[in-house]
């Protein structure tokens, strides 16, 4: 366990040292105080939005920005010590594979977490002044709280792709394919089938493909409060057949453990 | 109770079809100092990785301090072991510094115990004035001393050091090979693992040279030269001439320079004395083959070998 937090630490004050975790947090408090105040300009009116409307236009960038940001905090975590010679003089150390993936996780996703907790949580913050509504900390905690899974599902998943590469290049090509289709093929994907196939899919054989992507989970997750009026396209159809929280919230979990436990997989038969 | 710290019985290591390391047996004691000498893709670094554990053989047995390195029992062994890979680049963001306390820490120092063994071994290898630098203002040697301090640490009991003295001015070079000597006769055992280098025979007990994945010879350095039976050069000096009259000596004399004697060991002395009884001999000079010369000997005896097998296959 001391190894795992030795590494852990290191990884954190890299995050701390490469200004990750200021940049990640402005971003963020960025984005979601911007989009609480004039989310709802578009229909006319500035100032407060509700906070349904709030959380659902917070969520719907999420989905594209954790992902990018995970992806590019983490995609040369192994192939770049590999490349420089560090992984192998690790490796002699009395660390096994597990605990320096471990704590790498750890280390970059309290990074990931903290920016996800202290950006989005300015603007719980401040709306719960603005309004003094109870209800803003308890959907926004489930925002929150989705984010960071969805932030470290990403992480571990940008692990497998540094442990399969063999060069800082291709991991950061890889990464870029892997958020392109998590984050925009893959409802496209969704969609042609929903439009173009007639009777190809039912509403709830489309929520459960939704479950193959960690980013959709998350949208369901945050959208599934909101009228489905509100929504357009396959989540809308997907919303009306929406699985309890608790499941959502465990398939998200399980985006998390299953590809670190892959990870951890692939490292071990790794060839050094 | 002499039971060697390293023991490797005809392991191998093949990758695929490569055969990185053939057949090796070879075992290294207590306090040895062993140089491996080879050319680059001699199986010096994948013999290296076997005996860290951090590869596993694909035949034969391995043993470090009794156990096999690669398996669990090994484990706390791997505090006692220090390595220096070859081109190694550290975190270069971090400084000096914080990559060895980083290290320290992972081979089981606390926090005080880190700071007071890295400052100690900041020290040894000079460069506490750049403790706080970043690594990526470092000098090659800076690097390459850092990475020397990186393997001391924790008083390792077996260190494997892949060209330890690359990018090494002279100075630091001597002070390099004084804590090898150091480190020996505390009692911990050393693989030197280099291209030929001159000023690193007096530092070692054994050498073992290796080519294409096989060992070609193994020995202390006089025993190496005998197997060799290379012949001691010696010039002598205001003889003018009289060397090629005299028919005991004008037979070791060779072509390409006029006035050396090329002459076996056993018959060294002999000719020292038919020497010594010319009058106008003002100086000389015996020279016995350096382990360069010894290396190019069963390296070229070994490309013909394999030449010769390749014409029979």
């Amino acid at each position: 366990m001391r190894q795992i937090l030795t590494v852990a630490n290191k990884e954190f004050h890299d995050g701390l040292r490469n200004r990750w975790l200021i940049s990640i947090t402005l971003i963020f408090a960025l984005l979601s105080i911007g989009l609480t105040y004039f989310g709802s300009a578009a229909s006319g009116a500035v100032g407060v939005a509700s906070l349904s409307t709030t959380v659902a236009s917070l969520a719907s960038l999420a989905v594209f920005i954790i992902p990018l940001i995970a992806l590019l905090l983490s995609y040369d975590s192994f192939v770049g010590e590999q490349e420089s010679g560090t992984l192998l003089l690790l490796l002699t150390y009395p660390l096994s594979k597990s605990q320096l993936l471990l704590g790498k996780f750890i280390g970059q996703g309290s990074i990931i977490a903290l920016a996800t907790l202290l950006g989005f949580g300015a603007s719980a913050v401040l709306l719960y002044f603005q309004t003094g509504d109870i209800d803003i900390i308890s959907s926004f905690s489930l925002f929150i709280f989705s984010a960071i899974l969805l932030g470290l599902s990403f992480t571990a998943i940008s692990y497998l792709i540094s442990l399969s590469v063999s060069e800082k290049s291709k991991a950061a090509g890889f990464a870029l394919i892997t958020w392109f289709l998590f984050a925009l093929a893959f409802d496209l994907a969704l969609l042609a089938l929903l439009v173009g196939v007639e009777d190809g899919i039912s509403q709830q054989g489309l929520t459960q493909l939704m479950m193959l992507n960690p980013a959709d989970i998350f949208r369901l997750v945050n959208l599934a409060g909101l009228d489905s009026s509100d929504v357009n396209g396959a989540l809308s159809v997907a919303i009306n057949a929406s699985l309890p929280q608790e499941q959502l919230i465990a398939a998200l979990l399980a985006w998390v453990v299953l590809p670190l436990t892959l990870a951890i997989f692939i490292f071990k038969r790794k060839k050094l | 109770m002499n039971t060697p710290l390293v023991s490797l019985v005809e392991a191998g290591k093949s990758y695929g079809s490569l055969d990185a390391l053939q057949s090796m047996t070879m075992s290294l004691n207590e306090g040895e100092v062993l140089g491996l000498f080879g050319h680059n893709g001699a199986g010096k670094t994948t013999m290296m990785k076997l005996i860290l554990g951090v590869i596993s053989p694909s035949r034969g047995k391995v043993e470090v301090m009794g156990m096999a390195p690669d398996s669990k029992e090994a484990w706390h062994c791997r505090s006692k072991v220090g390595y220096l890979p070859e081109n190694v680049s550290f975190y270069e963001q971090l400084t000096g510094l914080e990559v060895l306390t980083y290290f320290a820490k992972l081979k089981g120092f606390t926090r005080n115990g880190a700071k007071k063994q890295v400052t100690d071994l900041l020290e040894q290898v000079g460069i506490t004035h750049a403790m706080k630098r970043q690594v990526k203002t470092y000098s090659k040697g800076m690097r390459q001393r850092l990475g020397l301090a990186q393997a001391f640490i924790g008083q390792p009991k077996l260190l494997l050091l892949d060209e330890p003295t690359v990018g090494l001015d002279p100075m630091a070079t001597r002070d390099f090979y004084k804590t090898v000597d150091q480190l020996k006769s505390n009692g911990s055992s050393i693989i030197l693992c280099s291209h030929v280098l001159p000023g690193v025979e007096q530092h070692i007990d054994r050498a073992m040279i290796m080519s294409t994945g096989q060992l070609l010879a193994m020995g202390t350095l006089k025993e190496l030269r005998q197997q060799a039976a290379l012949p001691v050069a010696i010039k002598p000096s205001g003889l003018n001439g009289s060397v090629a009259n005299d028919s005991k000596l004008n037979g070791f004399l060779t072509g390409n320079c006029p006035h050396t004697l090329m002459v076996p060991e056993q018959e060294k002395l002999t000719v020292l004395r038919q020497l010594l009884s010319h009058d106008g001999l003002d100086d000389l000079h015996v020279e016995t083959a350096n382990l360069e010369q010894v290396y190019q000997h069963f390296l070229t005896l070994h490309e013909t070998t394999r030449q010769e097998q390749g014409v029979q296959g």
